[in-house]
This record gives C-alpha cells, sequence and structure tokens, in this order.
C-alpha cells in the first residue's frame, strides 16, 4: 500500500547541506527529512581537513584572498558572484557552526585552529595560509554530528531509511518526491511545496574512490531522468592521496602540517611542478604531478604509486629548506606526538588498513575520485534552473555536493566543499521554506508512483543474468582508464561506447532477493542505473569540451581555451540520447589569467 | 588464502524464520576486510544476504557486526587480523529484522535522552567564536569521536539485560557535553544519568571499551559522569 504524506519542505538528504537546509527550512516551515541512511551515516562525516574561511585568527587573511584563490582553483570556470557571496559567508557560518556547538581544534588564545590546505594562500607574499578551520582531522565527522545533534535539538522530522527514488513535477513544477521505506518496501508519496536534493555525489563511477558505497549519484539521475539538466559533469575531482589500491582519503591536511610528496628516487618532485607551493598547489596540479611521475617511471619501485611523508624529521628538514616560520616568526618544527593529535584518523587510517605507522614509514598513495564538481545547475540561492538561460524551476533546490552553483568550477579548492554545503544549505533550506510559504500544494498526477514501480518491476521481474556487479565492475575500470586523470578523444569515444553498451546489458539485471524488507540487492540495482546515467552523460560532456581547464586534462588539447571554451557545460539525457548546451561563466572582477602555483 | 566464512541468516519474510548460517568456502586476501567479503559474497553468490554499510573505512558507523564473537566494524575487520575461519553475526540486544539488520532505534532513542547537543544561547557580542582553551578542549576530545555504530552499547551485558539503560553511547555522548566548558546544561545530563536507567548500571565490564571502533576510553568516560554525579558536577 502506497502512504501519501504532505511537508510543506522535504529535503532529501541528511548530510551536511541536507541538515543545514532542515535547520533554516524548519523555522517557519512544516519539513521532513528523507534519507537512505541514518543521517549520522552520511558522507559528509568523512571529510577531514576542514572547513575554509578567512578568520585571521593566526595570521593576516581576507574574504577577498578567499575568494581568488577559489576563483584561480577553478580554473576560471567558476562564477565569480558566487564565489564572493560564498567565501564572504564563509566566517559567519564558521562561528555559526561553533555557536551551535562544533567542537573545533584551539589555537593557545581560544580561538578556532586554523591549518594549511592547498591552493589557500596570502595573495601578497604567495605562500599558504592558514585558513582552514579544523577539528583534528574529523571536520565533516563534527559538522556532521553538530547538525544532527541540533536537528535533534529542534525537534526537525525525518524519515530514516526512505531512499527516494523519483522526483515528481506537475507542468513545470516540483511538487512532492517517491521513496521506498526500506524496512517495508513499501512506496511513499510525499507531497511537498519546496523539494531540496542535498544527495551527494557520484564517485561510486570510479574504480578508485574515496567515496562512500552511498555515493550513487542518485540525485543527478533522477533529475536528468525528470528531463532537466546536470552542469559541468567533464570536472570531476581525483584527490591526489587516496591509500594504495583502496582509494581511502589521506587529508591535504597531512600535507599543511608539513608532509610531502615523495617520488621512487627519493625527491619531493611537486617543486618541479609548483615551485612556489609545492605540496600545497590545487588537487588537480598535483594529481598530474603523481600521473607524470609514474609514466615517467618515477612510482615507488616504478609501481603505480608514490609516497606521502609525514615522518617527523622529513617535515622538519622541508620546512627548514623552506623557511618555514610559525606565526610568532620562530621555526616551524614538529614531533611526532603532535602530528598524531592533528591527524589521529590517518594515523589509524594507515596502522588498519597498511599495517604501517605513518610517523614512522610513508604512506603509498595514489590519486583517488574524490568529489562532482558537477551537479544540478542552481543559482546561488539553491534554486534549481532548467537550461542556460537560468530558467527557474519552481519548487526545486539543490544544494551540496549534488548542486552545481558553480563555486568550484573546473576543481575544488581544499575546505570549500564543507563551506560549500554549509553556505548553500542554509541558503537552499532559507528559499524552500520562502517558497513553500507564498505557494500551494500543486495536485499530483493521479498515478504519481508509475515512474518508480516501472524502474523497480523491470529489476525484480527480469531474468536476463546481468549481474549488478559485472556491470558496475566495467564501468568504473572503463571511466578509471578513458574519463580519469588525463583523457584523450579517442579514450573517451571508446568510454561513450561502452556505457551505451552496459546501459543496454542492464536493461537484463537480475537479481536474488525478490522480498519487501530491506532488499539491498534492489536497491543497489537501481542505484547502477543511476551511476551509469551519470556515467554516459558525464563522458559525453568531457569528449565535446576540447580543452584542457582544472580536472579535465586532455592530452590531445594541453591548454586551456578561453576564446571558446570559457562556459559551463549543461548536459540533458533523453533514453539513449545525450543532448548539450553552454552557459556562459559569471566573471566579476578577476580576468581569466594563466594559473601557476 | 582459503577463508571458511560463516554468515548468519534470519529473514521471515523468505521462510528463514529460525536464524542459521550459511557458510562459503572463498578466496581471499589477508588484506581484505570482511566487508569485501561479504560484498563478494553478495554479489556473485547470493544477492539476498543484506547488511548496512556507506563508507567501508570506519566513519560512518553503518556495518557494527559481531565478528568471531566481537563487535567490530566489517570494514575495519581484515581478514589477516580475524583470521582464516570467520563467523559474521548481528550485533547483540537489539531485534534482528533481517540477517545482519538490527533494529537501531531503541539505540537512537537511548542517544536522544541524553539532550545530545549543547545547551548555550549566550553569544559573544562581536559574533565571533566562542573561546575555549585547549586544554578545556582537551577533556572531552575522546568522546567527540563517537560515530554511533552501537559497538559498544551492544556489547554490554548490562544493555543485554536491562532494556532500560541507556548504553554505554548515550553515555560517551553525554559525557561529550557535559564536559564540555561551553555547556550550561551538564546538571540536568546528570540527573537524567542519575537515574534508574543511568550511570550507575554499568557495571565496569570493559566490553564497550574493547568493542569501540574509535579507540574511545567508553568505561572511563562513564567513570567521570560517574563520580561527575556523585561530586555533584564539573569544574571546567
Amino acid at each position: 500500500m502506497t502512504q501519501t504524506h504532505q511537508h510543506e519542505v522535504v529535503i532529501v538528504g541528511a548530510g551536511g547541506a541536507g541538515l543545514m537546509a532542515a535547520l533554516y527550512a524548519s523555522r517557519s516551515a512544516d519539513t521532513a527529512v528523507l534519507s537512505k541512511l541514518y543521517p549520522t551515516r552520511s558522507h559528509t562525516g568523512a571529510a577531514q581537513g576542514g572547513i575554509g574561511a578567512a578568520l585571521a585568527n593566526l595570521e593576516p587573511d581576507k574574504v577577498e584572498w578567499h575568494s581568488f584563490d577559489t576563483v584561480k582553483g577553478s580554473d576560471y570556470l567558476g562564477d565569480q558572484d558566487a564565489i564572493d557571496y560564498m567565501c564572504a559567508q564563509a566566517p559567519e557560518v564558521v562561528y555559526e557552526l561553533e555557536h551551535m556547538g562544533l567542537p573545533f581544534s584551539r589555537n593557545p588564545d581560544g580561538t578556532i585552529a586554523q591549518r594549511r590546505f592547498g591552493g589557500h594562500t596570502n595573495n601578497e607574499t604567495k605562500q599558504p595560509v592558514l585558513r582552514s578551520c579544523y577539528a583534528a582531522d574529523r571536520t565533516g565527522h563534527m559538522i556532521l554530528q553538530t547538525l544532527y545533534q541540533n536537528c535533534i535539538k529542534n525537534k526537525v522530522h525525518f524519515y530514516d531509511e526512505f531512499h527516494v527514488l523519483d522526483l515528481l513535477m506537475k507542468d513545470g513544477v516540483a511538487n512532492g518526491v517517491v521513496a521506498v521505506e526500506l524496512a517495508t518496501g513499501e512506496l511513499h508519496v510525499f507531497h511537498a511545496k519546496s523539494v531540496v536534493f542535498a544527495t551527494g555525489g557520484h564517485g561510486r563511477i570510479w574504480e578508485l574512490t574515496s567515496n562512500a558505497y552511498a555515493y550513487t549519484g542518485d540525485g543527478v539521475a533522477i533529475t536528468l531522468r525528470r528531463g532537466l539538466p546536470a552542469q559541468d559533469l567533464e570536472f570531476f575531482q581525483f584527490h591526489p592521496t587516496g591509500i594504495l589500491k583502496l582509494g581511502i582519503l589521506i587529508t591535504e591536511g597531512v600535507r599543511g602540517e608539513g608532509g610531502i610528496l615523495v617520488n621512487g628516487k627519493g625527491e619531493r618532485f611537486m617543486e618541479r611542478y609548483a615551485p612556489t607551493v609545492k605540496d600545497l598547489a590545487s588537487r588537480d596540479v598535483v594529481s598530474r604531478s603523481i600521473y607524470l611521475e609514474i609514466r615517467d617511471g618515477n612510482g615507488i619501485n616504478g609501481d603505480r604509486y608514490v609516497h606521502l611523508d609525514m615522518r617527523p624529521e622529513v617535515v622538519n628538514k622541508y620546512a627548514e629548506l623552506d623557511g618555514r616560520t610559525l606565526p610568532d616568526g620562530s621555526p616551524y618544527r614538529v614531533t611526532g606526538e603532535q602530528l598524531l593529535s592533528k591527524v589521529p584518523d590517518i594515523v589509524d587510517f594507515c596502522r588498519t588498513y597498511l599495517g604501517i605507522d605513518p610517523i614512522k614509514e610513508p604512506m603509498p598513495i595514489q590519486p583517488t575520485a574524490h568529489y562532482a564538481m558537477g551537479g544540478i545547475p542552481t543559482n546561488v540561492h539553491g534554486q534549481a534552473l532548467s537550461d542556460a538561460q537560468g530558467t527557474i524551476v519552481p519548487g526545486l533546490f539543490a544544494a551540496g555536493e549534488v548542486a552545481c552553483v558553480s563555486v568550484h568550477g573546473a576543481n575544488r579548492l581544499g575546505t570549500n566543499s564543507l563551506l560549500d554545503l554549509v553556505v548553500f544549505g542554509k541558503e537552499a533550506g532559507k528559499k524552500a521554506a520562502e517558497h513553500a510559504k507564498s505557494s500551494d500544494y500543486k495536485p499530483l498526477e493521479a498515478n504519481p508512483t508509475d515512474f518508480t514501480r516501472q524502474q523497480l518491476d523491470r529489476i525484480l521481474n527480469n531474468t536476463g543474468g546481468e549481474k549488478i556487479v559485472h556491470v558496475a565492475e566495467e564501468m568504473k575500470t572503463k571511466m578509471m582508464d578513458d574519463v580519469g586523470v588525463f583523457r584523450t578523444a579517442d579514450g573517451m569515444a571508446s568510454a561513450i561506447e561502452k556505457m551505451r553498451e552496459l546501459r543496454e546489458r542492464y536493461k537484463n539485471i537480475s537479481i536474488d532477493d525478490h522480498g519487501k524488507r530491506f532488499n539491498t540487492d534492489l536497491l543497489n540495482a537501481w542505484e547502477l542505473g543511476c551511476l551509469l546515467d551519470v556515467a554516459l552523460a558525464t563522458a559525453v560532456s568531457a569528449h565535446a569540451r576540447p580543452e584542457s581547464r582544472g580536472a579535465h586534462a586532455r592530452e590531445d588539447f594541453p591548454n586551456r581555451n578561453d576564446a571558446e571554451w570559457l562556459k559551463h557545460t549543461m548536459t540533458w539525457l533523453d533514453g539513449d540520447q545525450v543532448r548539450l548546451d553552454y552557459k556562459p561563466v559569471t566573471i566579476t572582477k578577476y580576468e581569466p589569467k594563466e594559473r601557476v602555483y | 588464502m582459503l577463508v571458511y566464512l560463516k554468515i548468519y541468516r534470519y529473514n521471515p519474510e523468505a521462510g528463514r524464520n529460525v536464524p542459521s548460517f550459511d557458510t562459503y568456502n572463498i578466496e581471499a586476501e589477508p588484506t581484505d576486510r570482511v566487508l569485501d567479503l561479504l560484498e563478494h559474497i553478495k554479489g556473485e553468490i547470493d544477492g539476498t544476504i543484506s547488511f548496512r554499510r556507506s563508507c567501508a573505512h570506519g566513519v560512518c558507523g553503518s556495518d557494527a557486526m559481531r565478528i568471531n564473537g566481537r563487535n567490530l566494524l566489517a570494514c575495519k575487520a581484515l581478514v589477516k587480523d580475524v583470521g582464516n575461519e570467520i563467523t559474521v553475526e548481528p550485533i547483540l540486544g537489539l531485534p534482528v529484522l533481517k540477517d545482519m539488520i538490527v533494529d537501531m532505534e531503541p539505540f537512537f532513542d537511548s542517544y536522544k535522552s541524553i539532550m545530545p547537543f549543547l545547551v548555550n544561547e549566550d553569544v559573544p557580542a562581536d559574533g565571533k567564536e566562542r573561546r575555549q582553551s585547549p586544554e578545556q578542549r582537551e577533556r572531552f576530545d575522546d568522546t567527540t569521536k563517537c560515530i554511533l555504530c552501537a559497538a559498544c552499547t551492544t556489547s554490554c551485558p548490562v544493555f543485554w539485560a536491562d532494556d532500560q539503560y541507556v548504553g554505554p553511547a548515550a553515555m560517551v555522548n553525554a559525557h561529550r557535553f557535559i564536559f564540555d566548558s561551553r555547556d550550561q546544561a551538564a546538571d540536568k545530563r546528570l540527573e537524567i544519568l542519575a537515574d534508574h536507567g543511568g550511570a550507575f548500571r554499568c557495571r565496569t565490564a570493559f566490553n564497550c571499551t574493547e568493542a569501540c571502533p574509535r579507540e574511545i576510553h567508553v568505561t572511563q568516560a562513564i567513570a567521570e559522569v560517574k563520580n561527575a554525579i556523585t561530586s555533584g558536577g564539573v569544574e571546567y
């Protein structure tokens, strides 16, 4: 039996963006949060190194520098009005998180502790700046916990383990969602005035990823299937330092605390690629540098990885060579104990998964698929857009990794994802409530669950014999090989063909579990469908862009081409057909120039 | 290496209304996670096996299970550490719904009962952060690590026997606020925990400390809560 619920605002996803939206929307509107996971399982909790804000607690810093660094980091594809807004909001939202109870690490004077991070600089000296506000190396965990705690305090209404499978629309207006309740397998219709998608990313498209199993691109796939576009999908970030073979994230904070990257010859190779900030260049630059070292035979033992070294003697040696000082002017020196207290989880991961102590041995790392710069196009208010002209989809909002505002452009700076989800989660929540208060419930279509049932029944009744994992593995390998850190026209063309083939084979997916209760087999199959849709759209978007910009690095087009390609990609998926359009980047005060670190 | 894996099965909907085990002999690497083995079996052999998982590296708290009789996260338990004969069962003390999936609602209800949020409406006049010294921050650092996986609570013999007991995880989270110098509701939380289902139910079995995948000193945190109740409060 399908139950129908009515809430003015329905938020899909309970990570940082969803919870922040919930806190704000629930102040004035009847709000419900639907999440396929218990909220505290959300992937925001895996973020480690910090949230960027120019608090200047330890040394001079300015909002304008944060803005410029973000624009430069985006390889000039970020919209500068949105970036200015986010960076200007940053100090306020970090203080707000502290007021909510977030246990930031502290400086001796009691202020919020800050560390260096890739691409964040003092714009005058060009040197790395202490901008990342952190709670040890579990900043995302503390943000997620704090926001969830405040939702409990404010009695926010949750539907835990409700997996949203469809967006409902009437006459171009969003008016609800369809979700399956995991415990019963029953479908539920949620009739709403405003729907906020905060469903996270889709890193599970790639073979090696830092992303959770849950990161299957549900939000982007659902909106694509409803005829709405996705933006800038070709820009997907590979984080330089994933644990060898596992992809588990090792925070950039390790390099912020003085760790360095070393190749098989024992060289600190980032000196050659980014002479000024070296190991703290932005992520796209560092990941490419690692790939180039490996290609030149400079991996460790000639293998496909390099070392991240944070042994105190190594940190201190290079701090001395770099002339790094503390804010009081004294030389920067660390002990093993201090490093352990700064990044305890990293030490734990290394001990658990590698059997090594990173205070005594270097860590074997390789780039890992990490973050979607692209997603559902929105304006700065979190309102979803339906075309390149900026037409708003009434009633639909998106925030966090699933959204593309765009503040990250072609490459996101570390610490800006947590900032993005807090700033734009808040804004989307406010606007969703405003919209709900000024509009009526649009009537639901006659059979709102039809499209969902169709999708599920096709899987449940299939006897084609294709297995989820086999199709998934082929997708991941192909995307890693041909739509990864470096790309070519031929490689991407073959990836497009492969994704089309896999989407055909997906039609023959059959599963073992035909029950209703906690049918994770069925939902894994459904999620694979999302991944394949987003993978195809990503490969086509990437293939169509003959330039190198940020995370989209073409071997056949090594340069950025501002004259023709300083523009956002908009991608529609209509069955097997992918349609593209483009829209201009908003440039306010920073004219594009060459990007050097 | 060859691994002999026994997996607990229970699913009344599919006629498996008496718990039983399915067994598998599979090839594994010593560095494989138990979660990898479960994923392999679910993907290749039997898709009906059900368990929760998300981050797969020990930070989201989804996949606490009883592995060879001990509460572990399946994503942090490596074959080389648990041996080549592996028995996987659901955590104890919460109703089993299907295979390794248990009803987490009673667990989260206990968590919610201890006011798990900072109480302090005073904000500095300049709108900036409240000050807290590194030492004050250190005082509750350990208990901020909790990921609510329930490994501690479901390893506790008192919790198994007494469904009124809030359990170690709720106490850990109470500790996180009680010892936070910014908080103003320590008294209320201590009052809640002085009650029947609270801190004095703890019999210091230390199972919780051993079970915690985040290496939180759970028993010590509970002891500190007990002391605060007995001494009538906390000094920051």
